[in-house]
């Protein structure tokens, strides 16, 4: 029993760290940042919750659950809202790589603001 | 198990030298903020591995820490960067 509880925390700490090298692989290779986003932020949250699992697994005891949950869930909480300011900030100062994307949904809400501004601004100086 | 130690050891090392080189490199400060995100997920990683190996729960606290306010450095930059070259 001991045995098999060894081996399979020794599988969940190699899952985790090859999320690590997935998303450190992903940040090395990605043309552009919207892509790099992608490729950091989303293998750290299955990453850390290998890591958590595989302590749960060698302490086994139900003491440390509720930590390790509560952890898990700020990480859940918070990855999220990182990304979103980041991708957020990337499109607005144009660190994105238009030819790469198959779809850009705020192109249409950009171009419209831009042109309600200009016809706001014809309207100014008419007056 | 020590085996096990040295190639999660070896994976996260690898992964963290990468995250460094887009640190140094990344074009922009957001590319690098990413990057000095995932090298906090990587010392995490590592603290989780050498709480397995050694067997205690010691630096769970820092852990939970980093999951709370891990992100607010992303944040903040991403809150202030601007347009200008």
């Amino acid at each position: 029993m001991d045995t098999a509880l060894d081996i399979l925390t020794a599988v969940l700490l190699l899952g985790g760290a090859l999320m690590s090298l997935a998303a450190a692989v992903g940040l090395l290779r990605f043309p552009d940042l919207l892509s790099r986003m992608h490729a950091a932020t989303k293998p750290q949250v299955l990453g850390l919750l290998l890591f958590l699992l595989a302590i749960a697994v060698q302490q086994r005891s139900w003491a440390v659950v509720p930590v390790l949950i509560v952890c898990w869930i700020f990480q859940l909480l918070t990855a999220p809202v990182s990304a979103h300011m980041v991708g957020r900030a990337g499109y607005r100062t144009k660190h994105l790589r238009k030819d790469l994307l198959s779809m850009d949904d705020l192109d249409d809400v950009v171009e419209h603001a831009a042109t309600r501004r200009r016809e706001a601004g014809d309207r100014a100086s008419n007056e | 198990m020590s085996v096990i130690l040295g190639i999660v050891a070896v994976i996260l090392g690898i992964s963290a030298l990468f995250a460094i080189y887009r640190v140094a490199r990344g074009p922009s400060i957001l590319d690098r903020v990413l990057a000095v995100d995932v090298l906090l997920a990587i010392v995490g990683g590592a603290l989780a591995a050498d709480m397995v190996f050694n067997g205690h729960t010691n630096s769970l606290v820092i852990l939970v820490a980093t999951s709370v306010v891990g992100f607010i450095a992303s944040v903040t930059v991403a809150r202030f960067v601007t347009d200008k070259k």
